[in-house]
């Protein structure tokens, strides 16, 4: 019975303990790191614009891990009030990055019947 | 009420995780898995609709991690933009284009292989720096009062409450927010009126290739092309109502 | 809750607030779901008497009480069915969006003077923003049904509840302006009193904010005028055409739910809330506080009122759908666009400029105090304190302590 409990300690400690900046930014990191990949592995550029916004989401769950005050106690050491404006102002311009960039692929599908990117080779030397 | 007593008391003596949990960390766990597990779902996916639902319900937990740290203004905005707008464009752009063949565009198996290895070098550095830093690890104690949106919406007009003080900004003096919120107010207003501009229907004198390309074969979706596909193979109508 | 069941029952810290959770979510979802069940009856009730003929008669009494329960057994009993190239993943997962997102926002709707799931400093916020998360369910099920007229109606459908969203933030923003917060329970509170402390009769420009925001809030859950995407005469049934028995159930009950919730918001921003109109409490002498017992009638009351209300608000709608005729798309969008945006837009500037103008009214013995909480932010001691509280309510502010781990 101990044997047991020792072996999963680690995950216990998980829901017993609170949680830490680290935490989130082992989230971040985690989103971001699939945004990357999705950018570079997707053939459908909406598969791409997908990528784009989670990349812009692993930079938000940064950004709002270092502001809070509940995981850095007391808000002296937490970015506090800058933070949770500056992952407003991401959230804004990704929308605003997401329109123009849904609207360049609508172009591209009405002109060329296609939404792959690797078919985006007229300008190609 | 002696009952009662007992039975709490078993819980108390029950093994250490059912004593003792701390719900923060336990839905910080379950969002946390849900916004990670979504969003490889994003990437392993091949079927664009349903990349686009995962990618839904990634950032909808991602909402829900923001709601945990505190910051409920943003959390909410992150709901109503992000997720209520953004995604619903995102949305309505992969219909727009889920046309049979492009519903599911394989990539090259050369491009997964680098990409993967490219993102496991990247996580690994990133995983080492977020675990490196020992203040970073443990939460200090501290009285912290409730989170509110009036400092972030006196923040976007210039005025900190939270940090105040007089002369230039510097590590106790935070300046205002009021600058970027008329800049971000106008690049919204330019970045709508240039969006409409490009999606706009235009009139030509030569039809387009997406016409091209319809009277060639009748535009049909990913589930009728399923549909006529198995109708041929079993010889049946599908479409006319038989099941 | 979880105060009582730890103090007074005894049980650790971590299971009563798993209790008070779990009652609290059972209670609210008994809210929804016995509110569908009497609003179904009651929309064939007013459809029948509007049509002039009798609706149901025959089960359950002369009054057709059980008809809904009927109605429900019949659901359940009926064939699952699932349009052969339909999306498995997406056809099934459809309803069940939907009806989570009707069910999110109730967490943060008040029922009574703190009577509420969770109190969310954002919570107008939170559930105009949960509000606009439904139409992924109709999207969802749209495209999964392999059909073009799903397809069709669900695209109809999630650009008339997009494009809604705008002036319906906007017709949201006036009350949230004269209270200062955006937390439902400090706005409902600020309207206490007499009926003439609602904000409707604030200032004519609310007054008129609140008839747009009837008209967005009816647009936004897609009833008749607006039910284009659910268009019998054209698209069938929309996108739920190819969803029978338990599966169509929920889409409905997410959209009785909506229906509610709307309304329940307008009755908490524009006509006080849990406050009726006349303040009977207040003149019976029974208090509010939380340490009387008397606080639990005071309550009730609240509870009662917030709750006819809402009642209310739904009845209209129906009485709306089945007295006028349905708009055409383009209708719908040039309402939206046209006509509603640019009004709420011309209204919230009047109701701006009224506040600036005339702090106190037309007649200055009304209380006005949305600007106490900004100025308790400004002369406070540079921590974020809800001074909200201190001002309105007498309660001490809340603090919360960080868990100490060493």
């Amino acid at each position: 019975m101990s044997l047991d409990l020792l072996a999963f300690a680690p995950v216990l400690g998980l829901i017993t303990q609170p949680v830490s900046v680290a935490h989130y930014l082992v989230v971040g990191a985690i989103m971001f790191v699939c945004g990357i990949v999705c950018m570079a592995m997707k053939r459908n550029a909406l598969g791409v614009l997908m990528g784009i916004e989670l990349v812009l989401n692993g930079a938000n769950v940064n950004f709002v891990a270092f502001a809070s005050p509940y995981l850095q106690g007391e808000g002296s050491r937490s970015l506090g009030l800058d933070g949770q404006v500056i992952a407003l102002f991401v959230i804004l311009l990704a929308a605003a990055e997401a329109a123009v960039a849904l609207a360049i692929t609508l172009n591209f599908y009405n002109n060329h019947a296609t939404v792959d990117v690797d078919r985006a080779d007229d300008l190609k030397g | 009420m002696p009952g009662i007593a007992t039975f709490a008391d078993a819980f108390l003596a029950a093994p250490l995780p059912l004593a003792a949990i701390n719900w923060h960390s336990f839905f910080f766990l379950l969002f946390a898995f849900l916004a990670c597990g979504f969003a490889v779902a994003v990437v392993a996916a091949e079927n664009v609709v349903r990349m686009a639902l995962y990618l839904v319900l990634s950032l909808g937990a991602t909402a829900g991690l923001f709601f945990l740290a505190g910051a409920e203004f943003v959390g909410a905005m992150q709901l109503m933009i992000y997720v209520g707008g953004t995604l619903v464009l995102l949305v309505f752009g992969v219909m727009l284009t889920a046309q049979a063949p492009f519903v599911s565009i394989k990539g090259s198996g050369r491009d997964k292989v680098v990409a993967g290895v490219v993102g496991a070098v990247l996580l690994a550095v990133l995983l080492q720096a977020a675990l490196s830093v020992k203040a970073w690890r443990a939460p200090a104690a501290g009285v912290v009062a409730d989170p509110a949106a009036t400092p972030i919406g006196m923040a976007l007009v210039g005025v900190r409450v939270d940090a105040p003080g007089v002369g230039a900004p510097s590590r106790n003096v935070r300046p205002g927010y009021l600058l970027p919120f008329e800049i971000v107010s106008i690049h919204l207003l330019v970045v709508l009126v240039g969006a409409a501009y490009l999606a706009r229907a235009k009139r030509r004198k030569t039809p387009r290739a997406i016409e091209v390309a319809a009277s060639v074969e009748p535009p049909a979706s990913v589930a009728e092309h399923a549909a006529i596909g198995r109708e041929r193979s079993r010889g049946g109508s599908v479409l006319a109502g038989g099941r | 809750m979880a105060d009582f069941l730890i103090n007074t029952v005894g049980l650790p810290a971590w299971l009563a607030w798993t209790v008070a959770a779990v009652v609290a979510a059972v209670l609210i979802l008994h809210v929804i779901a016995g509110g569908a069940l009497v609003f179904i009856w009651a929309e064939r009730k007013i459809a029948g008497r509007i049509q002039d003929r009798l609706g149901p008669t025959r089960t359950g009494g002369k009054f057709g009480w059980l008809q809904s329960l009927a109605d429900g057994i019949k659901l359940l009993a009926k064939e699952d069915l699932m349009p052969d190239g339909a999306d498995g993943l997406l056809f099934r997962i459809a309803p069940y969006v939907s009806f989570c997102a009707s069910f999110c926002a109730f967490i943060c709707l008040p029922f009574a003077f703190d009577v509420v799931g969770q109190r969310l400093n954002v919570g107008v916020f939170f559930v105009i923003a949960v509000l606009g998360l439904e139409v992924f369910g109709v999207i969802l099920a749209g495209y999964a049904s392999a059909s073009k007229w799903s397809l069709f109606g669900a695209m109809r459908e999630a650009a008339q509840v997009v494009s809604y969203e705008v002036p319906l933030g906007m017709c949201v923003v006036v009350p949230v302006m004269l209270a200062g917060s955006m937390d439902l329970v400090t706005i409902a509170e600020k309207q206490a009193g007499w009926f003439t402390n609602w904000f409707l009769f604030h200032d004519p420009f609310t007054f008129v904010v609140f008839w747009i925001y009837v008209t967005c809030a009816v647009a936004s859950v897609n009833r008749a005028p607006f039910d284009l995407a659910e268009a019998e005469s054209e698209l069938v049934a929309g996108f739920h055409t190819e969803y029978s028995g338990l599966r169509w159930s929920f889409f409905f009950m997410a959209e009785y739910g909506s229906m509610f919730l709307v309304s329940a918001l307008a009755a908490l921003l524009f006509m006080g809330g849990w406050n009726g109109p006349i303040p009977v409490a207040t003149l019976v002498g029974l208090s509010e506080g939380t340490g009387d017992t008397a606080h639990y009638l005071v309550r009730l009351i609240g509870l009662a009122n917030l709750l006819g209300k809402a009642t209310l608000g739904v009845l209209v709608m129906m009485w709306i759908r089945w007295t006028l005729p349905r708009l055409r798309i383009d209708q719908v969008m040039t309402t939206c666009l046209k006509y509603c945006t640019p009004l709420a837009a011309a209204m919230f500037l009047g109701a701006m400029l009224w506040q600036i103008a005339l702090p106190g009214g037309l007649v200055p013995v009304l209380h006005r105090p949305a600007a106490e909480i900004r100025e308790g932010w400004l002369q406070g001691p540079g921590g974020a304190v809800r001074a909200g509280d201190a001002v309105s309510t007498g309660k001490p502010v809340a603090t919360k302590v960080a868990k100490v781990e060493p």
